[in-house]
């Protein structure tokens, strides 16, 4: 049955599948990691048990969503080898190195510190504790650095040269990491860590804060969560205005995919709302346009023309209907977000951040919107990229192993099948944790500890007051 | 025949060196997971749990610097291998996703906790067997055509790899043990001690099976151990699997604490020299040389600054971490 299938079909359908459940996890722990960091430092800087209470409730949560994401992540180090290994071969000169960067600096620097952050308060003592909080944090941030300027590459290649063997060599390193869409990137890539971490902070603080809306340690972390919506949403906006503007001018096809343009307009092209890109016929059915808003948007002129599709030859085309929509739903949730601090703004001015229904409803109802819009997100890049791996120079079709289709298609039903048991039980835990509110003398992920009972404070001179207060 | 020390040989021994610290890291806790089913009370296996759950992350990391690696230094190695091992490698990684998460979810549900003790086993078990496995598909060589694995997807299954699947289980096996021995007391480690005897028995069964079998896959193999003078430089590693196996017995019948998991890892150490003896310079056997595979000079120089300055620390924060959680696990401070 299997062996009717397409290999190379099936080998993207597994990197899609298995890199969609991954980059849930490193999204979410890039922001709860720095979540963690400030909560710890606040602490530690003013005593009050609360934030105490709010870190050790959220580093149970982190230690699962972290422990996921390591594991699927060792299964994306080696797909490029056993799916993708003619990409491998060709790219592993330049694209190796970085990775190999990403381990050094970035996934040593996280396991080696995990153990001390989620164990080790009682054994180091507050202050060399958060340092090992904050090299986990900082560690998160530097393997975001490494991995987008890898896959940035594949989007925008430079520095490179191609030697006798086909393979891509490096001519210049600086220009290979900091190619031309990596900083765009990394910024955006890193700024939408922080606001799904906000947006499921806020949730779970306005879940609590319906059911009691006096309790300490949701005020806080909903308080805290829509501070972040609220300023970096707008940032948001503007760094994926000026990601997309990148992107028209290195990587075009894939702004015509996103904004359904199979034809040029010669003057003003229209913004499409909706409709069905029909990949066929080459054009979108049912078309909601606004007229010349797309050139603005592009060009900041109303009249500025923009080439469509039909510049580009067929066989080069990105496939339009996946990235079109997916790209409408990351920038309808982004909208969404930006709504939601607005939103918090005005109730906080009002002074009923606290008490607010609608706001609590509106925040817990986003609680997912920013796992979606990431997934959306890459989706549209990924797919915008295509029919290429690296951009211009290598086609999917020949960066794949040489498997046959029975390969590929036991493996991927057997990623599915672990996946969805393994992942779902550990998405279980983790709600069940989030359930319960954040309570006094919350204890970290070395709960009933009996050495604890003594308490830990901030400041080694005041002892005993970790456990009365 | 051996030019002067080029990059491509500095790479092999660091790629050789990634490796070799995953097997001695993370040895150990699949060996845990191994032994598990054999000690089925809750306290035991928390105890089991705790000795390695601040480090297994840390020790899995070498696993990724060893496929990271072998793919930035020797990509057309990492090329090949990859899809001629398809089928363990998956295996490996499946089996290391059902362990993996066991760590964190056996503390959150009493209800399936014994579905994720089954899974740390089952999964630690699997990812064994299937790097045991891989090895021997290695050591017994792939079919190479144009710059591609151009075998079939069961070409690994032999009763070589088999054997050397079922050695490795055995040898990860003795490390768990030895480090449960390291790290617990009483009535755990008794029965720890008593099956590090077992084990190692079984371990050196298993090391003169493989010894045995190997120089019969290559020609190559039998040439660099039994032809002179080859033999003079490789008789000190046999002879010194025995002292340090005399060494170990008597540790183990002194009841030491430390001795026994050391001198275990000096006997991964000496197997693994010898591997290193039998394949030295090849990466894929028989068919590629790590000058074929290297990758472009400035793209290993680039990465051997960065191990250079980066491994020495790596080292000194990781030895850290183990330092901080030293000494017994004791079954009351349960860290969860």
């Amino acid at each position: 049955m299997l062996s009717n299938l397409d290999p190379v079909v099936l080998a993207r359908a597994q990197f899609a599948f298995t890199m969609s459940f991954h980059i849930v996890f490193p999204a979410f722990s890039i922001g709860l990691a720095s979540y963690l960091a400030v909560l710890e430092a606040t602490w530690m800087w003013t005593g009050r048990q609360v934030f105490l209470n709010l870190f050790h409730y959220w580093l149970k949560i982190f230690a699962i969503a972290f422990g996921m994401g390591v594991v699927s992540g060792i299964v994306m180090s080696y797909q490029f080898g056993t799916n993708w290994s003619a990409f491998a071969d060709k790219t592993g000169p330049v694209i190796g190195p970085l990775m190999a960067y990403e381990v050094l600096t970035a996934f040593f620097l996280e396991a080696g510190f995990l153990g001390v952050m989620l164990f080790g308060l009682d054994r180091v003592g507050p202050r060399l504790h958060f340092v090992a909080t904050l090299m986990v944090a900082i560690g998160t941030l530097i393997s975001a650095f490494w991995i987008l300027s890898a896959n940035s590459w594949m989007q925008t290649p430079a520095g490179y040269a191609v030697n006798s063997d086909g393979q891509f060599v490096v001519a210049d390193w600086l220009k290979v990491i900091f190619n031309p869409s990596f900083p765009y990137r990394l910024l955006h890539m890193v700024l939408a860590a922080y606001l799904t971490t906000s947006l499921v902070v806020g949730a779970v603080g306005a879940y609590h804060l319906l059911r009691n809306p006096h309790l300490a340690g949701p005020r806080v972390m909903f308080s805290m969560a829509m501070w972040m919506a609220a300023l970096v949403a707008p940032v948001q906006i503007l760094a994926g205005d000026q990601h997309g503007l990148n992107t028209l001018a290195y990587q075009p096809a894939k702004v015509m995919a996103m904004e359904g343009h199979y034809q040029s307009h010669s003057d003003g092209a229209p913004l499409v709302l909706f409709g069905l890109p029909d990949q066929d016929a080459g054009r979108v059915k049912y078309a909601i346009e606004i007229p010349k808003l797309s050139s603005l948007i592009l060009k900041h002129s109303l009249d500025a023309p923009l080439p469509g599709l039909d510049t580009v030859p067929r066989e080069n085309w990105p496939p339009v209907p996946i990235t079109f929509w997916s790209f409408r739903v990351m920038v309808a949730l982004g909208f969404l977000i930006f709504g939601l601090g607005l939103f918090s703004l005005w109730a906080r001015w009002r002074g009923t951040l606290f008490d607010s229904r609608p706001l609590h409803i509106f925040a817990l109802t986003m609680g997912p919107a920013g796992f979606i819009a990431v997934l959306a997100g890459w989706i549209t890049t990924e797919t915008g990229r295509q029919p290429f791996t690296v951009y211009g120079l290598l086609r999917t079709v020949n960066a794949a192993s040489p498997l046959a289709a029975p390969a590929v298609g036991s493996s991927l039903l057997a990623f599915i099948l672990v996946y969805f048991i393994v992942f779902a039980a550990g998405v279980v835990y983790i709600l069940r944790l989030m359930g319960s509110s954040p309570h006094h003398g919350e204890q970290g992920p070395s709960g009933d500890m009996p050495t604890r009972a003594a308490g830990i404070t901030p400041a080694s001179g005041v002892a005993g007051q970790g456990s009365l207060s | 025949m051996i030019a002067a020390i080029d990059l491509a040989t500095v790479w092999a021994f660091v790629i050789a060196f990634a490796v070799f610290v995953y097997v001695v890291m993370d040895g150990f806790d699949l060996g845990l997971g191994i032994l598990f089913p054999l000690f089925p009370a809750k306290a035991d296996r928390d105890v089991m749990m705790n000795s390695v759950a601040p480090v297994w992350d840390g020790n899995e990391t070498w696993l990724v610097l060893g496929g990271g690696g072998l793919m930035a230094a020797f990509p057309l190695a990492y090329a090949v291998l990859m899809p001629a091992l398809y089928t363990p490698m998956i295996a490996m990684l499946i089996g290391l996703v059902f362990r993996g998460v066991a760590f964190e979810f056996r503390w959150r549900t009493t209800a399936a906790r014994n579905r994720w003790d089954i899974a740390f086993a089952g999964g630690s078990l699997l990812a064994t067997l299937a790097q045991g496995v891989a090895l021997g598909a290695i050591l017994q060589g792939v079919h190479v055509e144009a710059r591609q694995y151009a075998g079939g997807w069961w070409d690994w299954l032999t009763p070589f790899s088999l054997l050397t699947g079922i050695a490795l289980t055995i040898g990860y096996s003795l490390l768990g043990a030895t480090w449960l021995v390291l790290k617990t007391e009483g009535d755990l480690r008794d029965k720890a001690y008593q099956l590090s005897w077992y084990l190692l028995f079984a371990m050196l069964a298993a090391i003169a099976t493989v010894s045995i079998a190997t120089p019969f896959l290559s020609i190559q193999y039998a040439q660099r151990w039994f032809t002179w003078p080859n033999i003079i430089l490789v008789t000190p590693v046999p002879i010194a699997v025995a002292a340090v196996t005399a060494l170990l017995m008597r540790s183990l019948a002194q009841k030491q604490d430390s001795r026994p998991f050391v001198l275990s890892l000096v006997l991964f150490a000496l197997s693994y020299a010898g591997l290193g003896i039998s394949m030295y310079p090849y990466i894929v056997p028989q068919s590629i040389t790590i000058w074929q595979a290297a990758a472009p000079q400035n793209s290993q120089l680039f990465m051997l600054v960065g191990v250079a300055g980066l491994v020495p620390l790596i080292l000194g924060y990781t030895g850290w971490a183990y330092w901080v959680f030293r000494g017994k696990v004791r079954a009351a401070s349960g860290y969860h």
